[in-house]
């Protein structure tokens, strides 16, 4: 264990250099933030993920955020084991019906101020699930939602910048 | 002898392929019943049509595989789950789905049905009525028993399922799971879709298992159609095939110990599980290489300086692995967590027919790459390790075993990787009748097996995709029992089943 702890310590970061924030995302929050809700929070943010019917390939991505190359928490976000814990809601999945009361009530369960960033195609408008009998399709058909990151899965540098675009969005005093 | 020769039966009119289908009346599904009960055939999959019901069954010694289907004329059919549980969740859900009624059937709460899609057996075709009544947990009863309700939004980040734990101070006394959650309906959205489109729909059944999925689904269409692909396209679907094998097992090593607070190798593994999804970007365009496979072949080659980017990997791997390898081994405190947790009893593995590290660490030597040696692995070397503990330490150590031969399988693959055609064209889509055809994969969690119909111009008619969790989930059950709630996450960790892949 000490050679590969030594290791870690001697050789360089493996952490890559932020990615710029998204301009498009930026532009969708321009319209939903509210100038209160950013005063408050400053520049960190808990994020509480609500799979609502997705095939997990979503969940991967969100996962490698936490890796060494992306490593999450230096910008202050953080994913937290409850909704109550939470400032943001990262929702995947066409939202199955079997999902929906869960969905809500997870919402229903966070603290305003609140953000909800729909992540991968099938969280925008249900993707190729749209149309079952199964599914409502689309997170915003249950709960408003304040940014989309699109993508099949949308990979961790898509999701990173999403989720910067929201941070810097949120932590510009107004 | 053939499965279906101790079976009476007449076979079916459709073709079906590469494995007979016959059709049986009441005592001829007695008799595979029996057979299942038994222990000479182990359950496949088990799947229904408006009208019918079909079991797949396996051959152990044989490696042999054929499916029997019953006509359910007056919309019943005999129960299997009476008399051979691992049926149980898939007849629940053949009832969920199309209304057929098991008789008589000891357990008919509704599996995937929460009562919330507005209509009750979607895929019946026809309009029924069913009672709404709230779900009822198996009852557990004693002095000093509690339930604890999990799910099914859970604490981490993973997928949606309601766990509800009877225990006895920290004892687990019953766990039962009650799963559905993410069902999105795949099923009906197969039926009449184009190949395309459907093969989209398989690569996202479940999506750590896309390449797999993809694999199954296109071999499946292959032996309906009776198409043979180009090798080089196999050898690239075996390639990613291992990819995902590879990917999928580091980062389950790390989550496993992650959850027994062992957050080093976490961090470990989670930068080799970064450095595969990479290098098949770079090869095939996609971190998780989805929609690669097709019916036919492969949409493309490997990228041109993908190759190089594979070799890195595996010297990276080579090097870093070993050592975490003996990591592992080595801290004590780990292993106190992992051996002797969690044990799946190798009767239970057998009789489930549990598939991967699930079936493998507790003596279930059963690999679908070995026994149905789907092309190219009819001509690649690999070994297949088995152990017999049945505990968490055994499904970390087959995982780490299994990661080993897939380094190597990729080493020969891209030995035998030369110019070639990457798909062969379909047959037109007129003038054709109907077919059918079946295939089994190896995904990193065990065999998935796909069936499908296809009708005259090429659409999917009725399409069924079984994932390995079907019979890995009871188990977890079996495992946690008399186990500490505190050691559920390194049990489940250790399982990794699908829900979306299960729930459909």
């Amino acid at each position: 264990m000490r050679k590969t702890l030594l290791e870690s310590l001697t050789h360089g970061s493996l952490t890559e250099p932020a990615p710029a924030p998204d301009v498009s995302a930026l532009a969708e929050l321009a319209t939903k933030v509210n100038r209160a809700a950013q005063a408050r929070l400053g520049r960190s943010l808990a994020i509480r993920e609500v799979d609502a019917g997705s095939c997990n390939g979503c969940e991967l991505e969100i996962h490698a955020l936490s890796n060494a190359f992306y490593d999450i928490e230096r910008f202050g976000l953080r994913f937290v084991a409850s909704p109550r814990h939470a400032d943001v809601l990262l929702v995947t999945g066409p939202v199955t019906k079997n999902m929906r009361q869960a969905l809500e009530r997870t919402y229903n369960a966070t603290p305003s101020p609140k953000w909800v960033v729909a992540v991968g195609g099938c969280a925008i408008d249900g993707g190729i699930f749209r149309g079952s009998y199964a599914c409502v399709g689309g997170v915003s058909e249950t709960v408003p939602v304040d940014l989309h990151i699109n993508g099949c899965p949308p990979s961790p540098t898509d999701l990173l910048k999403g989720l910067l675009a929201l941070l810097e969005h949120v932590s510009r005093k107004g | 002898m053939g499965i279906l020769d101790s079976i009476p039966h007449v076979t079916a009119e459709m073709p079906h392929r590469p494995w007979p289908r016959a059709v049986v009346t009441e005592a001829g599904w007695q008799a595979a019943i029996e057979r299942l009960v038994e222990g000479g055939l182990t359950l496949l999959g088990f799947w229904g049509e408006p009208t019918a019901v079909h079991m797949a069954m396996l051959d152990g010694v044989s490696a042999e595989i054929a499916v029997v289907t019953y006509e359910c004329g007056a919309g019943t059919f005999p129960s299997v789950a009476s008399r051979h549980p691992p049926a149980l969740r898939l007849e629940r859900t053949i009832h969920d789905l199309f209304g057929l009624v098991p008789a008589v059937a000891d357990d008919l709460r509704p599996w995937l049905d929460h009562y919330a899609w507005g209509k009750p057996y979607p895929l019946s075709g026809r309009n029924a009525s069913r009672d709404v009544r709230p779900y009822q947990f198996l009852p557990a009863e004693g002095e000093a028993l509690h339930q604890v309700a999990v799910g099914p939004v859970h604490a981490g980040i993973i997928e949606p399922g309601h766990f509800r734990f009877t225990a006895n101070g920290e004892h687990v006394v019953r766990l039962e799971q009650w799963l559905g959650y993410t069902h999105k309906g795949i099923e009906s959205l197969m039926q009449g879709a184009s190949l395309e489109a459907a093969a989209k729909l398989a690569n996202r059944t479940s999506g750590d298992s896309a390449v797999a999925y993809a694999f199954a689904f296109a071999c499946a269409v292959e032996s309906a159609l009776q198409i043979e692909v180009p090798r080089q396209a196999t050898l690239l679907r075996a390639l990613m095939a291992e990819l995902e094998r590879l990917a999928n097992h580091l980062g389950d090593i790390g989550a496993i110990c992650n959850d027994a607070s062992f957050a080093l190798m976490h961090a470990q593994t989670g930068i080799l599980r970064e450095r595969c999804l990479r290098a098949a970007n770079v090869a095939f365009g996609h971190r998780l290489m989805m929609d690669v496979i097709v019916p036919g072949g492969v949409t493309r080659g490997i990228a041109p300086d993908g190759v190089s980017a594979l070799r890195a990997l595996l010297a990276e791997l080579r090097k870093v692995f070993p050592r975490l390898i003996e990591l592992y081994d080595n801290t004590a405190s780990l292993q106190d967590r992992t051996v002797t947790t969690g044990i799946v009893k190798a009767e239970y593995a057998r009789q489930f027919g549990a598939g991967g590290y699930v079936g493998r660490a507790s003596g279930r030597d059963f690999d679908a790459r070995r026994a149905i040696a789907y092309a190219p692995y009819d001509s690649l070397s690999f070994e297949v390790p088995v152990l017999q503990a049945g505990d968490v330490n055994a499904r970390v150590w087959i995982r780490i075993r299994e990661v080993e031969q897939s380094v190597e399988l990729i080493e020969q693959i891209l030995h035998q990787l030369g110019p070639g055609g990457l798909e062969t064209a379909l047959p037109p889509r007129i003038g054709r009748g109907a077919c059918e055809g079946m295939a089994l994969t190896e995904t990193f969690r065990g065999d998935v097996l796909v069936w499908l119909r296809l009708d005259g111009e090429l659409r999917v008619e009725r399409c069924h995709l079984r994932d390995a969790s079907w019979f890995q989930w009871p188990l977890l059950e079996t495992a946690i029992e008399g186990n500490i709630i505190a050691d559920f996450p390194l049990c489940n960790k250790s399982f990794n089943c699908s829900y979306s892949g299960a729930d459909l």
